[in-house]
């Protein structure tokens, strides 16, 4: 089966910077797949390319098998992209906004799918209402809309819950997830962690333009999950001097030892309490994909995990 | 696919036209009314002191140049003021995201500007044409050049729009390109009454072919053959349709 976006040895620079340095990358159709990284990572300019909006130096990409230059018009009519800003054209009603977008993928009569889309957004109170007149969110649901018209295949959404509410991201996921399920691939880049792990079948991080990780994200957390945080705050007396090397913070009262097994805890707790100390708090703390991302940007993942 | 091509092409024109449709207050009968000052102030303290052409009083030769001052500006400021919008609030987006190609782009851009040049020269026209009675001696050469014209303008105006990062730009393209070429071109005045001098400065101006032309058609009179202003003016659309489809091809500016 044909992948919906392939890339290969994609490259982009803007000057000195180097957006994109060689990324290869694939998602396969009816992915969910994460595309994750800190500001300045490549993610939109990786987005950008796909969609035409910004060209490659050197590398290729396709979408569905469609060359994003050689066959534009192809592989632009399988996209559908939410942008991350919140544009609009202030002119237009939200239902002329998307008769035009239809209009422009070539959909003349496509005033029953509209009034779909509308109504699963729950727009259709707005339909029309100018969208000047729209607060922040309704603004959101439309492009996402706007993303939809010509029923594209592959939808990309760049950062689309950044600076959206809880209600709405949540009946935004609702949604983007039956996408999923109706047979579209969807690539997602956000910065909510907690949102990639939620959604996201497979995950790829960027960092300064490359791919620095791209896996399940079961697998990625699962990486980590010989990494338990044992926070004990003591009630009395000392951290035992035998354990000193054990700690990877402390600052006198609550110490953070790291363990590779459950098991390595009760022993811990034995030890101390011979060493005379009480305790008064114990947090385990889980690794999640968050700490997954923070370890992957450090670049010392495998270091680390040797110690 | 041919389908599809025209109707992108399709709601990108229409696109264009509902978007100075809706604001016509600002787009079409704003500029009407500055026409009409301008006829109304020069035809009053001029018209007792200039003789242009024999038999053309000045207020009946200042009409033609005025309705093609407005037919060049408007056209003009109705795709660079869209593509700058368009820039500046970010939604150029929702014209780059789908399969247009730049030639359709290229003609839904000009054509909704020539349209809108047209609209508000007409308006021009009819309204002074209440005060001042004008003859139409060549209906097909006032029908070229001002369908030329507009053309022409239009396409500068989206090659602007394209080339302009801010708002003062296109300003300055505006009140340092586009305003001294169509004053200077002979809207208020026949470059025959200039010295010889200013006279070849004069043909060096693009802009002065296009009113020189289209007068033609109202009083089959011109400083120059209309043969060699409508050369001028292909030769004109030629190379500025080839520069600004080669900029869209390219992405210049829009896609980088």
């Amino acid at each position: 089966m044909q992948a919906a976006i392939r890339v290969q040895a994609l490259a982009k620079r803007f000057g000195a910077l180097r957006a994109l340095d060689g990324v290869d990358l694939a998602v396969e159709q009816g992915e969910f797949f994460g595309l994750l990284g800190p500001n300045g990572a490549g993610k939109t300019t990786l987005i950008s390319i796909l969609a035409g909006l910004c060209r490659m130096d050197s590398g290729q990409a396709w979408i569905m098998g469609h060359d994003v230059r050689a066959d534009y018009r192809r592989a632009r009519q399988l996209l559908g992209v939410v942008p991350q800003e919140l544009v609009f054209d202030p002119f237009f009603s939200v239902r002329e906004t998307l008769r035009i977008q239809s209009g422009y993928f070539g959909l003349r009569n496509n005033g029953a799918w509209i009034d779909e889309i509308l109504e699963h957004l729950g727009l259709a109170s707005k339909a029309n209402a100018n969208m000047r007149s729209l607060s922040g969110g309704m603004k959101r649901r439309v492009l996402v809309a706007q993303a939809l018209v010509h029923k594209p295949p592959v939808i990309i959404l760049d950062e689309p819950t950044a600076g959206v509410d809880v209600e709405l991201r949540r009946s935004l996921w609702t949604f983007i997830r039956r996408l999923n399920q109706d047979g579209h691939t969807i690539v997602l880049t956000t910065h909510y962690l907690e949102e990639a792990e939620a959604l996201c079948g497979r995950i790829a991080m960027l960092q300064g333009g490359r791919v620095v990780a791209l896996d399940t994200t079961a697998n990625l957390v699962r990486s980590l999950h010989d990494r338990i945080h044992v926070r004990i705050t003591l009630a009395r007396g000392t951290w035992p001097a035998a354990l000193v090397d054990r700690l990877s913070e402390s600052d006198g009262l609550c110490h953070t030892v790291r363990l590779s097994d459950p098991g390595e805890l009760e022993p811990l707790l034995a030890q101390i309490r011979s060493a005379g100390a009480t305790i008064a708090e114990i947090t385990i703390q889980q690794p999640d994909l968050e700490e997954v991302f923070v370890q992957t940007m450090r670049g010392s993942l495998t270091a680390s995990i040797e110690i | 696919m041919g389908a599809s091509i025209s109707a992108g092409f399709r709601t990108l024109f229409a696109k264009e036209l509902m978007r100075f449709w809706k604001v016509s207050f600002q787009t079409i009968l704003a500029p009407m009314v500055t026409a009409l000052l301008y006829l109304l102030v020069f035809a009053h303290v001029l018209a007792d002191r200039v003789q242009v052409y024999d038999q053309v009083p000045y207020q009946t030769f200042l009409v033609p140049g005025l309705v093609m001052m407005a037919i060049l500006q408007n056209a003009f400021a109705n795709s660079s003021s869209s593509l700058i919008q368009s820039k500046m609030t970010g939604n150029i987006i929702f014209i780059l995201l789908p399969p247009l190609s730049h030639i359709e782009m290229f003609l839904a851009y000009v054509l909704a500007a020539a349209v809108r040049g047209l609209v508000v020269g007409a308006g021009v026209l009819l309204v002074t044409l209440i005060f001042v009675p004008v003859p139409f001696a060549h209906p097909l050469w006032i029908a070229v050049f001002s369908l030329g014209g507009a053309a022409i303008l239009g396409a500068m105006g989206l090659l602007a729009g394209i080339w302009a990062d801010k708002v003062d730009q296109l300003a300055a393209f505006q009140n340092f390109v586009i305003l001294p070429f169509t004053f200077l071109s002979g809207v208020f005045y026949s470059t025959h009454s200039l010295s010889p001098a200013w006279q070849s400065v004069s043909r060096a101006n693009p802009f002065f072919y296009l009113i020189d032309g289209f007068r033609y058609g109202f009083f089959a009179v011109s400083d120059v053959n209309p043969w060699v202003s409508v050369a001028v003016l292909l030769v004109a659309l030629a190379a500025l349709a080839a520069i600004t489809l080669a900029m869209l091809r390219s992405g210049y500016k829009l896609r980088n």
